[in-house]
């Protein structure tokens, strides 16, 4: 409860691990809210239904709220003028002002009469998309601050991010936010392409780091490393160099 | 959402992008066409001519044919742990039905493309209408061509809205030399551009309409222009395919022995990963490409054998770099003969 969990990921598609959790959570019987900037609702209802969860059905009982960041551009882009009461959560397109969509979710986790669904949590695919379209990284770092406070510590639920990253990267705003990100997560699983190259058995390895250090001065942040290979229907996990190709 | 990173002198992407255009073209699909660097109908009028099956596979089954004769079943003496990887193929024989070929020595006959619905978006033009759109503060080429595109699909019905409609189309798009200082933009000029989010709002709102939409598009941008890395990354992170063609020409690599048959690289940088968890990854990520008088092929690189003995140390460290970067069974020779080399 009241965790901030940062999903990253460098040379390779971190993706799947959104798709994970989302499934996962809805699965715990969660509410759910999911800014999907990055892909339809299509594509993640067909990799869902895969892992045994229909998002249609959670959407229509109210269990799952999720913002279809492509369609409500076209919307807010092509579309007639909006009601001043309610603006669009995609309007830092033109005002770089992530307020609206800040409420936007708050509105959305905020438990109603006759709720039945446990701790609140909101999933972000993905947050580098918000620098490309124009917000400043000290917005985009407001942005999460306020998520924090809102969903992990008054609603007491879970925050999921997803950033893309890369050690050779340019892009300065992009790693700032990351940088500044990885320092406030309780955890943080780090997917990576391999150092070697491409191979077709081992996709990529994944870092998962318990911020211990966190909550307690003394203690050392518990770092494990896997290698896994995804497939049509899940991702095996295995040790380092004990991939099946192997043994 | 293709994304080409185009090469230096813009030669082999604009080939990539009209077999795009004549591959919509004989299969019936709309067109849109829009450029700031030179006009549409100049475009179609150099596409290239479809090739009639017959006539394609007789070439090429040829040339195969020719090469299968030689080498029957030699069985390998030295290097006898290769012998049970499959043949190395260098293009695909094996003529599964997908797509078309087409023969760029002739040009498409007028009514071919004709026969189809194309639309066009010639920058220059356009500047005189004002966009009804909210522009976002984006680019205002950027902008009318959004709504350009925005209008033929919803007036075509390629979204679905008229459900009157039965025969559903597929709309290709191509778009030329974006980002380049023809579109407005001086992502191109400088490090800091004035406005560095127009090109990425653009690809954004674009990938909406796509997804919206039966239609798929191509676009090529002068990347070796763009000085500003960090939007290169943004704009890979937007895209579903990025592909990057590098050419010899005027290049260190033009001489250099590796790559004689060769006439540029195909990187490709990222695949799609739509509707699935994985994404169907090919063996090899090494791929050339060479322009013949009437084809152009991509091909898996393969290094030609080692055979000369009075190469010096220097290239052969050429080489032995340049073998780093290829992941395919041949490599492995070429490293093993630096190792050697104390």
């Amino acid at each position: 409860q009241g965790k901030f969990t940062l999903l990253r990921d460098s040379r390779t598609d971190g993706s799947f691990l959104v798709h994970h959790f989302l499934s996962f959570y809805l699965r715990a019987g969660c509410k759910v809210c999911f800014v999907a900037l990055l892909q339809s609702f299509s594509h993640y209802n067909i990799v869902a239904q895969k892992l045994g969860v229909n998002l249609a059905a959670a959407k229509e009982r109210g269990q799952l709220v999720f913002l279809e960041g492509l369609k409500s551009c076209l919307d807010l882009v092509f579309g007639e003028e909006e009601q001043p009461g309610q603006p669009s959560p995609l309007q830092f397109l033109s005002t770089s002002d992530l307020r609206a969509l800040f409420d936007f979710v708050r509105l959305s986790l905020t438990p109603a009469d006759g709720d039945s669904c446990t701790g609140p949590v909101l999933l972000v695919d993905d947050l580098s998309v918000l620098l490309s379209l124009g917000a400043a990284p000290v917005a985009v770092l407001d942005f999460i601050h306020y998520c924090r406070m809102s969903v992990c510590c008054q609603l007491k639920g879970n925050v999921v991010v997803l950033v893309h990253s890369n050690e050779d990267s340019e892009d300065e705003e992009n790693e700032l936010v990351v940088n500044s990100l990885c320092h406030h997560s309780d955890l943080i699983l780090w997917a990576e392409g391999l150092a070697t190259g491409f191979c077709k058995d081992v996709h990529g390895q994944i870092k998962i780091i318990k911020r211990q250090s966190l909550r307690q001065a003394a203690e050392q942040d518990l770092v494990q490393i896997y290698q896994y290979k995804i497939q049509d229907r899940n991702v095996t996990f295995f040790a380092r160099g004990l991939s099946a190709a192997v043994l | 959402l293709v994304f080409t990173e185009e090469d230096k002198y813009n030669l082999y992407s604009s080939l990539l992008f009209k077999y795009f255009l004549a591959e919509g073209i004989v299969c019936g699909h709309d067109l849109f066409v829009a450029s700031a660097k030179e006009h549409p109908d100049n475009i179609l009028k150099e596409l290239p001519s479809p090739l009639l099956d017959d006539t394609y596979r007789k070439e090429v089954g040829d040339e195969a044919a020719a090469a299968k004769s030689e080498d029957l079943q030699d069985s390998m003496k030295i290097a006898w742990r290769y012998q049970n990887l499959p043949k190395m193929e260098a293009s695909p024989t094996t003529y599964t039905k997908f797509g078309h070929y087409y023969d760029i020595s002739k040009k498409m006959s007028p009514e071919l493309y004709q026969s189809v619905k194309w639309h066009s978006f010639y920058l220059h033009e356009e500047l005189s209408l004002e966009p009804e759109m909210k522009t976002c503060n984006m680019n205002s080429g950027y902008a009318r061509l959004l709504q350009s595109i925005q209008r033929i699909i919803s007036q075509e019905g390629f979204d679905g809205s008229d459900p009157q409609k039965k025969q559903r189309n597929v709309l290709r798009i191509g778009i030329q030399s974006l980002g380049s200082v023809l579109w407005g933009d001086d992502v191109c000029c400088s490090d800091t551009p004035e406005d560095a989010h127009s090109l990425t709002k653009f690809l954004y709102i674009l990938r909406g309409l796509l997804r919206k939409s039966l239609s798929a598009c191509i676009i090529t941008v002068p990347a070796h222009l763009i000085q500003n890395k960090a939007i290169m990354e943004r704009v890979t992170n937007l895209s579903d395919m990025v592909v990057g063609l590098e050419s010899f020409i005027g290049s260190e690599r033009e001489t250099n022995p590796l790559y004689k048959d060769y006439h540029g690289l195909v990187h490709v940088h990222q695949i799609p990963r739509l509707n699935s968890l994985i994404c169907d990854v090919s063996d090899t990520k090494d791929l050339a490409f060479r322009l013949k008088r009437k084809l152009f092929t991509i091909e898996r690189l393969h290094l030609p054998p080692d055979l000369s003995d009075t190469v010096s140390r220097a290239s052969k460290q050429d080489l032995a770099g340049s073998a780093k970067l290829l992941s395919s069974g041949c490599g492995a020779m070429a490293i093993g003969k630096k190792h050697l080399d104390f």
